[in-house]
């Protein structure tokens, strides 16, 4: 049997029924990843003894039968190399944390492995997830299995690249300002990024903790679902997790209203910047919509385009301040003194020199920008001012979802870019960012699933926003879009 | 604003970041451009408005004051890049 | 006070360390003196990943010191992050509070039982709560300078407390301190152990000098390291000089010069530049993006008021009106902590009389927790126990000399009551015919001394009363010398 695009949902019910073991699932997504993983450098660590463990302890409970096996015992996931776990290590794809074996799991990684869910490995990422093409990783930049030349996206570029490639059935992703759903949408793969707060972030390597956000990446909306199911509820270890009873994503998947508001929003349909494949696609989607049940109706968030600027403040000034602990004192990497300098103070000497080895170009580019931003003089007219633009932006949604249940529109602006096209142009590659900040700013739990590919045969992606903790609302109507088309996952070229 | 390369080389300071001189020219054009395109933020006006630091409202999330164990100090100090027995080991603080 | 030819003006920064079980935002222990890097966690070491969760029981201490400092309770209160490398602070940052501290203002007062300065009141400008940094340890091995660093106490809550500069003297900030400590031990928010660094004091220091009928400021100083009262009160001391040479020399006023850090060497006893922040540190505070803020009700904090402890000041007026005690009497006892008064009332309740037991408590019981070092549960003379000796002694039935060997046979067994310690001691009433014998005897076999009294040498009769108790160990030495005197003075002998 070939199941390289085969749903986790479709690979439970075999596992349930004893058509397949774990083991084999795991063997076969194994060999998947010898015989791809090289060319689209989405894997930065693979162990297969552990998988393979993995799988054994869920098959042996399950010739025990034992009762409370959960949906996705068995199933394989992917895991982005920011979320902390004891048994691999965690690299956030920097040379800062080259050797770093977290002393503790994460609690995403610690609800995955009481459900039973083996580990493929860890994929790779832009370093400390600040870019959005998944170029900025010590270990190269991944490569989109749909065009090589082209990036995944990212910053959870491996994570959706995994999925278009057939190498696991399931991912894990963080979206600070669309890293799952820009890669989900590049690569054409599903993403969720929950409202904030409804997945914890303890043990996720933080980059900007108000706007991080851990989600799954999968080839459908079900499948999403059943991740949400496994990975979400309240964690008293995060402050910010949110305090309320999960609903059963899963079991509510199918309830999704007859009828429904939609909102098109005139800033993003209507700008220049929206590539005319990308809109032809969305407006197909509408289509489909109305179908289903929606009411489409046009919608204003007049301070979108601050988004992006916004974004660029806040997110560099947290990432300025979370990221100080790199500092090679007390875990990772420490510079060498260089030989035969003499410095007045060696402790200064040591986190400067570390600090400029340990982090890349764009890690250190934001991190100058938040010391900037919040430094004397600057912070009011920077930091203040953002936060300030944000309560206008989450304003916006307020008004906009007084009118409408949900938002529809492109997730990214344009297709897949080739590698190297932005890396050297920060503000550019920024700008790629313009749908999909808004969650993040605002908190709305955001979707982004495969809506069509453009003529040269690239995904493009449909982002569905919703209220906050409407996370349910807007899976059961991503599920119902797929249900519409017959999504099934199309297997990409792999040249 | 404009960003002069004097102003870069006091943020990579407070920072730790040690630049080299082509490092400090070439990020002072590239946080110009990003400080330039982020100035547009100005332009939005902000009287009265209240600043929003997190996405979600919660308040008083406390926990209650009982011991936990924490990790063993093998675990503790096994990421560190320099350490003995019993403690981390950094260059001379006062030096 | 002599007059010195300037004003010293003396502000102060106080932290206390919290006597929570758990650290402030993780659950590691805070015990004391535990091996290195043995209570920490993800949390505690800055780990990747890890996060803050406050602790309750801090906010509750903060906000019972705050009312006891008569301080205004932020209804809305939240956590900035400060911003700076060291390695004893392993996240980069310390969460601090920045602009809404949980406490603003509020005043303590002071005063001096022995009048060395005037009753005043001291401001407060904020307390806020904090995390307190790891330790740092220099080391010196095969001639490699490095620091050794034990994160046990990062992350242990603290109290920062910031006086206005209202205090004059070095007197006045002992003095201060000492009630501070006093209060803050009342309210059992901590240990207030400044050897085990619970409590800390930095002194922002600065003279204010007449210059023509005007006014000259020096530069203001910070001095660091203050880790005694004798350390706060040397210190200031030798600033205050120090301050006055260098302006004699240079008439540097403020602004002239950066703010100088120094650290008190407490074995040169002088205070030593650190340095100069002449770079004026950008800590670039902003809001905690992990931590959501806290709010305070009316009710919380009605509540809080309602469970409030009497503090010091009124227990001393209580003590003086309820069982008129003089007012050096019940500073005393006040001054030495809520455990040292419920003794004092026990004591009284069980019917000792009030005074009596006052000066039982400042001569016998404090003398001997002193010599001993204990405890008062350690040294194991019940508040009852001292009740019934005062009350033998108050009614005659032991007599106050005599009543020290009883205290002294009752400490050696805590089983032995009152009347069982005299009947050990052999101690019996003496009546009047018996006395009057004795000090007969006495007179007739001690001329010498009877015509040296005469003589006008009032003493001469003390040298009776060692003879006395070798015929009589019961008979009361008071009462002898004063019948003796009646004899002779009446002419019967
Ligand atoms: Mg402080
Ligand atoms: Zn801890």
């Amino acid at each position: 049997m070939e199941w390289q695009f085969a749903s986790a949902a479709e690979i439970s019910r075999q596992l349930s029924s004893k058509q397949v073991s774990a083991t084999e699932i795991a063997k076969y997504f194994l060999s998947r990843i010898s015989k791809h993983n090289q060319a689209f450098n989405i894997f930065v660590h693979v162990d297969e003894e552990l998988v393979l463990k993995q799988a054994a302890e869920i098959d042996a409970r399950r010739a025990r039968g034992e009762s409370e096996l959960g949906a996705l015992a068995g199933v394989p996931v992917a895991i982005k190399d920011l979320l902390c776990t004891t048994d691999m290590p965690t690299t956030c794809g920097s040379r800062f944390c080259e050797k770093y074996i977290s002393p503790y799991d994460g609690t995403v990684i610690a609800k995955m492995r009481a459900a039973g869910m083996p580990w493929m490995g860890k994929t790779n990422l832009d370093e400390f997830a600040m870019g959005g093409s998944t170029e900025t990783s010590i270990f190269g930049a991944g490569r989109n299995p749909w065009d090589a030349q082209r990036t995944t996206g990212g910053s959870s570029g491996g994570s959706a690249a995994c999925l278009a490639a057939g190498l696991s059935p399931l991912a894990i992703g963080t979206d600070t300002g669309g890293s799952i759903r820009q890669p989900a949408a590049f690569c054409g793969v599903s993403g969720f990024k929950p409202t904030y707060g409804r997945v914890s972030r303890y043990g996720v390597v933080a980059f900007a903790s108000s706007l991080d956000q851990v989600g799954p990446m999968a080839h459908t909306v079900e499948d999403l679902a059943l991740a949400m199911d496994v990975i979400s509820g309240h964690d008293p270890l995060d402050s910010t997790s949110l305090p309320y009873a999960k609903p059963g994503y899963t079991t509510s998947l199918s309830q999704a209203p007859q009828r429904f508001r939609v909102g098109v929003v005139r800033e993003q349909i209507e700008s220049d910047g929206l590539n005319a494949e990308v809109k032809q696609a969305i407006l197909k989607t509408l289509d489909v919509l109305k179908e289903c049940g929606a009411d489409v109706r046009e919608v204003s968030l007049p301070h979108s385009k601050y988004w992006v600027p916004a974004y660029y403040v806040i997110a560099p000034c947290e990432a300025s301040s979370n990221l100080s602990r790199f500092d090679g004192a007390h875990f990772g990497f420490r510079a060498e003194p260089l030989e035969g300098k003499k410095s007045k103070s060696p402790l200064v000497e040591m986190y400067s020199s570390t600090r400029a080895q340990g982090f890349g170009a764009e890690v250190k580019r934001r991190i100058m920008l938040g010391t900037y931003a919040l430094s004397s003089g600057y912070y009011d007219a920077y930091y203040l001012k953002a936060l300030q633009v944000r309560r206008l932006i989450r304003q916006d949604f307020d008004r906009a979802f007084e009118d409408v249940d949900i938002l529809v529109g492109p997730t990214t602006p344009n297709t897949a870019f080739k590698i190297g096209e932005k890396v050297d142009d920060p503000v550019q590659m920024y700008l790629e960012d313009l749908y999909t900040v808004g969650a993040n700013l605002a908190g709305l739990p955001a979707l982004s699933v495969p809506c069509g590919r453009s003529q040269v045969g690239l995904p493009i992606g449909v982002q569905f926003q919703g209220r906050p903790l409407d996370d349910a609302l807007v899976l059961q109507i991503g599920h119902r879009y797929q249900q519409a088309i017959g999504w099934r996952p199309t297997p990409a070229p792999l040249s | 604003m404009s960003l002069s390369p004097t102003d870069v080389e006091r943020i990579a300071h407070l920072a730790r970041l040690q630049l080299s001189e082509a490092e400090l020219a070439s990020y002072s054009v590239q946080l110009q451009a990003i400080v330039t395109f982020v100035d547009q933020l100005q332009a939005v006006d902000t009287v009265g408005v209240e600043p929003m630091v997190h996405a979600i409202e919660l308040s008083n999330v406390l926990a209650a004051d009982e011991v936990r164990e924490g990790l063993s100090r093998d675990l503790a100090l096994s990421n560190s890049p320099d350490h003995d027995d019993e403690c981390f080991r950094v260059p001379a603080v006062l030096g | 006070m002599n007059a010195a030819p300037y004003t010293l003006v003396i502000g102060l920064e106080v932290h206390v360390q919290l006597r929570t079980k758990s650290k402030l935002f993780c659950r590691c222990s805070t015990e004391f003196g535990r091996p290195p890097n043995t209570q920490v966690c993800p949390v505690c070491l800055g780990l990747p990943g890890a996060l803050p969760v406050l602790n309750k029981q801090a906010i509750d201490y903060a906000v019972r010191t705050g009312l006891a400092l008569k301080s205004e309770i932020a209804k809305f209160t939240k956590w900035d992050r400060k911003n700076y490398f060291y390695p004893d602070l392993p996240k980069g940052y310390q969460t601090s509070q920045f602009d809404l501290p949980i406490c603003s203002r509020g005043f303590l007062d002071i005063s001096d039982s022995k009048g060395a300065f005037e009753p005043k009141r001291v401001r407060f400008i904020r307390a806020h709560l904090e995390e307190d940094a790891g330790k740092s340890m220099h080391d010196e091995v095969a001639g490699k300078a490095d620091s050794r660093i034990d994160l046990n106490r990062a992350g242990t809550p603290l109290l920062e407390i910031v006086t206005e500069p209202d205090l004059r003297s070095p007197q006045e900030a002992k003095a201060f301190l000492t009630e501070l400590r006093l209060l803050l031990l009342y309210l059992d928010v901590s240990d207030c152990n400044m050897q085990e660094g619970s409590l800390r004091c930095d002194a922002n220091v600065n003279l204010h000098i007449p210059v023509d009928g005007k006014t000259v400021a020096t530069p203001i100083t910070e001095i660091k390291n203050l880790n005694s009262f004798r350390a706060v009160e040397r210190a200031l001391t030798y600033e205050a000089a120090r301050q006055w040479d260098q302006w004699s020399n240079d008439h540097i006023a403020i602004g002239g010069r950066p703010k100088q850090t120094r650290g008190w060497d407490d074995v040169q006893g002088v205070t030593t530049l650190q340095r100069e922040k002449e770079e004026a540190s950008d800590y670039r505070y902003f809001p905690c993006p992990d931590l959501v803020p806290v709010t305070l009700t009316g009710a919380d904090l009605d509540k809080a008021r309602g469970e409030l402890c009497e503090l010091p000041a009124a227990t001393r007026t209580r003590l003086v009106q309820q069982y008129e005690l003089k007012e050096y009497d019940s500073d005393v006892i006040v001054s030495q902590g809520r455990e040292l008064v419920d003794y004092f009332e026990r004591a009284v309740v069980a019917g000792g009389p009030a005074k009596r037991v006052s000066s039982w408590i400042q001569q016998d019981i404090l003398r001997l927790l002193n010599e001993r070092q204990q405890s008062l549960t350690q040294l194991g003379f019940s508040a009852e126990r001292l009740a019934d000796l005062t009350k033998a002694i108050e009614a005659g039935t032991v007599d106050t000399s005599r009543g020290k060997e009883v205290f002294a046979k009752m400490l050696d067994d805590s089983a032995l009551s009152v009347a069982a310690a005299i009947e050990a001691l052999g101690i019996k009433a003496v009546d009047d015919s018996e006395l009057m014998e004795l000090c007969h005897q006495l007179l007739a076999e001690n001329a010498k001394a009877v015509n040296e009294y005469r003589a006008g040498n009032a003493k001469a009769l003390g040298a009776l009363i060692g003879q006395a108790k070798k015929k009589n160990p019961n008979a009361d030495p008071r009462k002898v010398q004063e019948l003796c005197k009646q004899l002779i003075d009446s002419g019967a002998v």
